[in-house]
């Protein structure tokens, strides 16, 4: 049994507030805040909702809180937990189960309040008794591992590295909804403070608050709604660890299985792609995923983004929002890389629109490096 | 299988390293080193695992330095022991800027404090190591 090329679309997106919000706001009062906007963008109702999907390190009941908090009963539920990339997951599994007939109305939903409350506070990290005495600073410490190994291997440079992180914050300049504001050259991020080398704190994300919520249901439902459908056109999964001591080959990550299944099931591939959304934890994950996916040959990741392909201009948009690293990154930012490419082919991105959007894909990462889905969306014009 | 009743894969390691070794496993089936220490042989699922000691030579198979505020910067690394197998550790009696991949590089048991029981750290390896 496999999944059906555009068979579901996302009918509602919105991200909830973001950035630094009031005081004792819960991550579950973000969820339910992108829920209501993620509703009112495609027309149904709360009660139209039947199938929960959400995961947050603040709330570990995440489907089950929710749906309390919304006084709804869903017929069917799923949590599945994966770090970052959870909500591609959910999309997956949602789309499975309104194939199946088991919901028709899927919520994916999303919150943190980690800059409120301290990322300490709300993602604590698991003991591990063969990592945790080393004190590795986690997760950056794991990515920064993998970028020393690619340098290593590869002769990546950390100036390659900066780059992506200033492409990003070109791209953020355009997103009235990005945490930063200003400009950034390739010198502020090379002596910003230095994190875990070779990675300065402008190499990774953003530490904000935030959340996001996607409403799913199936193709033949979606015309009916208000705005143009965001197709599902394919999905991959794919783990390769849990602990970065345990990652086969730093180099290469699990988005070379579930890269090539999404573009097996959409029956597309990698040059039919007009923007990617790829989770940009840090500087080396969109190198790491542009070679995993096929977007260029193992080792060129580098190069390739210090080309300026992925920035404003380029020939491959990467991370049109700003991405994690410039627009906002509340913890587990999946479901808002997926929220981006969702608004690229409905064509609603203003001043950072890729022109002729018609296909979309999704990267998400999650844990380090460990859990990897991709999700392929498309416009109308690819059924 | 071990009797996690009596005693953990853990459990076992740290015996080992309060002796001064860095111990690992061995499936019997296939001959193939496994790290971390488990009751069954990752991906074949087999019960028959043996525990060995490592001789402690290994390289570097990528390394961090951490800058904790106030503090020295800390080396964090994966090292590929020769037996097959690869862990995550420090190098020690260097600085943390100067381990490199590739490096070779032997075992050193730290004795630990009250709340860290000893753990296997490691340290440049002389000339033909």
């Amino acid at each position: 049994m496999t999944l059906k090329r555009d068979s579901v679309a996302v009918v509602g997106a919105a991200e909830s507030d973001l950035g630094q919000v009031a005081p004792h706001t819960s991550p579950v009062d973000l969820m339910a805040q992108a829920t209501l906007r993620a509703l009112d963008d495609c027309g149904l109702k709360l009660s139209d909702i039947d199938g929960v999907f959400s995961a947050a390190t603040q709330v570990r009941t995440a489907p089950m809180t929710l749906a309390e908090y919304l006084r709804i009963k869903p017929r069917y539920f799923d949590g599945t937990a994966i770090g970052g990339s959870s909500f591609m997951s959910h999309v997956a599994h949602a789309q499975a189960a309104i194939e199946h007939g088991l919901c028709e109305v899927a919520l994916v939903a999303y919150g943190s309040t980690q800059r409120s409350v301290s990322r300490a506070a709300a993602s604590p990290r698991e003991f591990n008794p063969y990592e945790t005495p080393y004190r590795p600073f986690m997760p950056s410490s794991a990515y920064a591992m993998a970028a020393a190994r690619h340098m290593h291997q590869y002769g990546t440079k950390r100036e390659q590295l900066a780059e992506v992180a200033v492409a990003a914050r070109k791209w953020a300049l355009l997103n009235p909804k990005a945490w930063e504001k200003e400009p950034l050259t390739i010198e502020q991020v090379l002596k910003s403070r230095m994190v875990s080398y070779p990675l300065t704190v402008r190499d990774c994300c953003l530490v904000v608050d935030g959340g996001g919520a996607i409403i799913l249901t199936s193709a033949a439902r979606a015309k009916s709604l208000r705005k143009k459908p965001a197709y599902v056109l394919g999905v991959g999964e794919a783990l390769s660890h849990a602990n970065i001591s345990s990652m086969p080959d730093l180099t290469v990550s699990a988005a070379s299985e579930s890269g090539p299944n999404a573009f097996g099931m959409a029956k597309l591939k990698p040059a039919d792609v007009d923007m990617l959304s790829l989770y940009d934890a840090f500087t080396i994950t969109p190198i790491l995923f542009l070679e995993d996916l096929g977007f260029c040959r193992k080792g060129e990741g580098g190069p390739f983004a210090a080309s300026g392909a992925i920035a404003p201009g380029g020939k491959l948009p990467v991370n049109t929002s700003g991405g994690g690293l410039s627009y906002c990154h509340p913890g587990m930012y999946g479901l808002l890389v997926m929220i981006e490419a969702i608004r690229q082919v409905r064509g609603e991105c203003d001043k950072r629109q890729v022109k002729d959007c018609e296909v979309a894909l999704a990267h998400g990462n999650g844990g380090v490096l460990s859990s990897q889905c991709t999700v392929i969306f498309g416009s109308d014009a690819t059924l | 299988m071990p009797d996690l009743m009596k005693q953990s894969p853990y459990g076992t390691f740290l015996e080992h390293c309060k002796k001064g070794e860095l111990a690992y496993q061995v499936s019997t089936d296939d001959g193939k080193a496994v790290f971390y220490p488990r009751v069954v042989a990752p991906g074949s699922g087999s019960t028959h695992l043996e525990w060995r000691v490592s001789k402690g030579l290994g390289t570097v198979y990528s390394t961090t330095v951490v800058y904790y505020k106030d503090e020295k910067p800390l080396n964090v690394a994966l090292i590929d022991l020769d037996e097959g197998f690869r862990m995550m550790s420090r190098v020690e009696d260097i600085d943390s800027l100067e381990v490199k991949i590739g490096m070779r590089v032997k075992v050193r048991i730290h004795p630990g404090d009250e709340k860290q029981p000893p753990y296997p750290v490691f340290t440049p390896a002389g000339r033909g190591a």
